[in-house]
């Protein structure tokens, strides 16, 4: 329209003069709302059944208020004395106070959990103090120590005290085998109480393993797949696919069938000799079971993120390299595996990630070393003590987070192709 | 039908027969010799055996009997790496993980070079095929003749002396394939190296091949330079693969030497030379380019026979007018005109003659 040159700090404008950028805005509203209102459904399914529930497990893991409520007197006189005064006379009356208040509400139970989940075999003090908490005359201090001589232990205090307030770190503590000791100081636990750490440990590396045998069963499977003709492709997609058409308690329980001392697979070998009737394999109800039936379970989601991108590798990249004078090997490890990994990647993530979180299995066939985290928080949520339960799936989940990032940096997350 | 090529012989199919299913041939008895620095071009329909034969060369398909020898060792049982043969594919084959320069330095690092001297062979490489400024991009950031001179490239980086093409001009638009043809017979010529090329294109084999070989159905029809193969075709397949034809059926009259006398089936009597047909009164098909119809006396022979004609249409295409005629029973002859200042306009619905030199009519099989 105009003859000279646009200046070119000047922004640009429409015809009829409102801004470029605010127009473009205004043409596109209608659209993103209608695109908005399309994915509001399942934003509402995420929130609802995903983002709130792991906040709220999050926050369970640091919030317990069972002593904090029904001790307010005990607690008020924490906040008073500093960490490390040795509880006084008024420390024991408020502890008669609340203890008083508890056996009428029936809340003793609740507050002597809280202290128990940190130091086991309190909740009966508590119970016990709060039925004869209106008999107890002053002072106070030697009527508790006469009714049990644990009221003067100071770890107890340093639990109470912990237990204060509704927000804590305690189920960490306890979740990473450490405990509070009588000055307040945390420390490590003894060694036959340390649980958790190896557990965790225990848990990633079999998850590992599980990954490693699958990627290693699965590659030359998802191989076979991308290259044979359609009609035996099929057939073998088919059986890739079975198990996850079969319940997951029939598939566990053909597996017992199969591994069990007096199964089949125990049965042929020693009927062609392998193994004498004495030396039958123990292979179920322990870790080896929990490996083997995993590894059969999670294998389709190793194989089909593989098979989706070699599917994709056209032959002739390695007949190129073939061509160019490469060996086979050569050609497989330079042409062929690098452009499988973003299969490899995905596989892998996902195979861990499910091994990771692995519940049913471990619990059916695992006996008893072939048990996962996952049991034993389902242990401790069978026993109601839903925070330490939380803390340790918070710690699961950060984890696993680590892990996916470690794998963005190392390979980098848009390479990962899922099927 | 083999022609031996005059210079010393490189590449040998000898008696090669392939078969996929143990049932049916896909490759017929396959005689044919390449010289030492020849550009030969396998043309032919898809499913005619062209490209099994490459691939049987470069070693992913193994002959079902039969020699191939190169430089006079058979390759039968070499397997395609220690073959030395440089090929470029269809759809350029370039390692997608891998930068151009990395492409290039794979074919040296396998045959162990140190770095320098692949530094010096791929930027010799990239030069030759004008890449130097891309060595390091990838695959996916090159348009697609940028990516088919990298295949060019690489194929030629590791100095073999025969290169295999499958196609490789395929995906390209019609003005960058007609530039890369030269370029590649321009390489050719430069390097001194053997190429064997396959294509469908007929107008890509014409334009860059010393030689032809034109595949059916499992056979080669025809080997020979572009010329004879366009202006001499031997048998009827070649003579309708190749260009544009009008064919008219007909019997042979009279036949001495190469001199035929046909009759078509409304009777008129045409003049041809006798290419493959044996004996008189046999069927024939006779076979005449549409740029070599006249229709004006002067320009045929003396004594001529010529055919009645009736203009159908006349199709304006620039540089020539391509004029539909009706003639001996058939009213899609085409007869085409160059577009010359004093070119005489034809009108539909017009009565001619049309005649031709009897060279250029060749009686065939039917």
């Amino acid at each position: 329209m105009a003859d000279t040159a646009p200046i070119a700090a000047a922004p640009l404008t429409t015809a009829d003069g409102r801004p470029l950028a605010e127009a473009l805005v205004a043409a596109q509203a209608r659209s993103r709302r209608r695109a908005f209102l399309l994915v509001v459904p399942l934003l509402l399914f995420v929130i609802l059944s995903f983002i709130l529930p792991i906040g709220q497990m999050l926050h369970r893991s640091i919030y317990h208020d069972g002593f904090s409520s029904n001790a307010p007197s005990v607690s008020a006189w924490f906040a008073a004395n500093p960490q490390g005064t040795e509880p006084d006379e008024a420390a024991f009356a408020a502890l008669v106070e609340d203890l008083r208040t508890m056996q009428a509400n029936r809340t003793a139970g609740e507050a002597g959990t809280r202290i128990n989940y940190v130091l086991p075999e309190s909740r009966s003090l508590f119970t016990k103090a709060a039925r004869e908490a209106k008999d107890l005359q002053p002072p106070y201090r030697e009527a508790f120590l006469a009714l049990d001589p644990k009221w003067g232990d100071p770890v107890l205090w340093e639990a109470m005290r912990a237990s204060a307030s509704p927000y804590t770190f305690d189920f960490y503590i306890v979740a990473t085998d450490f405990e509070r000791a009588g000055d307040g100081s945390i420390v490590r636990v003894t060694e036959n109480r340390q649980i958790y750490v190896y557990l965790f440990i225990k848990t990633f590396l079999l998850s590992g393993l599980i990954t490693l045998i699958c990627l290693v069963i699965g590659f030359p499977v998802a191989h076979l797949l991308a290259t044979l003709p359609m009609a035996k492709a099929n057939l073998l997609m088919i059986l890739v696919l079975l198990p996850f058409w079969t319940s997951l308690l029939v598939r566990t329980t053909s597996w017992m069938a199969l591994l069990q001392g007096e199964g089949v697979i125990n049965d042929l070998l020693v009927w062609i000799g392998a193994i004498s009737q004495e030396g039958r394999l123990r292979m179920i109800n322990n870790q080896t079971g929990t490996i083997i039936v995993m590894t059969h379970i999670l294998l389709p989601f190793m194989i089909l993120p593989l098979y989706s991108v070699m599917k994709v590798i056209p032959p002739s990249y390695a007949r190129a390299a073939r061509s160019l004078g490469a060996t086979s090997w050569t050609t497989f490890r330079r042409i062929y595996l690098p452009q499988t990994l973003p299969g490899i990647g995905a596989g892998a993530l996902l195979v861990f990630i499910l091994a990771v979180g692995y519940y049913i299995t471990p619990a059916l066939v695992g006996g008893a070393d072939g048990q996962l985290i996952s049991n034993l928080i389902d242990f401790h949520m069978d026993k109601s003590n839903w925070s330490l339960a939380a803390a340790l799936s918070a710690m699961l989940l950060v984890g696993v987070l680590v892990l996916y990032w470690l794998y963005d940096r190392l390979i980098g997350i848009d390479n990962l192709k899922l099927g | 039908m083999a022609v031996t090529a005059g210079t010393d012989t490189f590449v040998e199919f000898d008696r090669v027969q392939k078969s996929y299913d143990g049932e049916t041939l896909v490759v017929k008895e396959l005689n044919l010799t390449i010289a030492k620095g020849e550009f030969l071009t396998m043309l032919g329909p898809s499913g005619s055996g062209k490209t099994t034969c490459l691939m049987m060369l470069a070693g992913f398909e193994t002959a079902t009997s039969g020699d191939i020898r190169l430089a006079g060792r058979p390759i039968n049982q070499v397997p395609p790496h220690k073959r030395g043969i440089g090929m470029v594919f269809q759809n350029y084959a370039l390692f997608p993980h891998m930068t151009v320069g990395e492409n290039l330095s794979f074919p040296l690092e396998v045959r162990g070079l140190a770095k320098a001297e692949r530094e010096v062979k791929i930027a010799r490489a990239l030069d030759m095929v004008q890449m130097g400024a891309f060595i390091s991009r990838r695959p996916s950031q090159l348009s697609g003749g940028q990516q088919q001179r990298i295949a060019l490239a690489r194929a030629l980086v590791f100095d073999p002396a025969l290169v295999l093409m499958d196609e490789p001009l395929g995906a390209l638009d019609k003005q960058l394939r007609e530039h890369m043809q030269f370029e590649i017979k321009h390489l050719h010529e430069s390097l001194g190296i053997t190429v064997v090329y396959v294509t469908h294109d007929q107008g890509e084999a014409l334009t860059m091949s010393d030689r032809i070989a034109v595949f059916n159905d499992g056979r080669i029809q025809q080997l020979a330079p572009p010329s004879d193969l366009y202006e001499r075709p031997e048998n009827s397949f070649v003579a309708s693969f190749i260009g544009e034809n009008n064919k008219l059926q007909g019997t042979i009259k009279e036949l001495s030497g190469d001199k035929a006398l046909v009759r078509l089936p409304t009777g008129e009597l045409i003049d041809a030379t006798a290419v493959n047909v044996k004996e008189k009164g046999a069927r024939t098909l006779v076979s005449i380019r549409p740029e070599r119809v006249e229709f004006k006396p002067e320009m045929m022979p003396p004594g001529a026979h010529t055919l009645d004609a009736e203009v159908v249409e006349v199709i304006y295409m620039g540089d020539i007018l391509r004029t539909v005629l009706k003639v001996a029973g058939s009213d899609d002859f085409v007869m085409k005109m160059r577009n010359t200042l004093g070119q005489t306009r034809l009108a539909p619905g017009q009565k001619i003659k049309v005649g031709w030199h009897p060279q250029d009519a060749r009686a065939l099989d039917p």
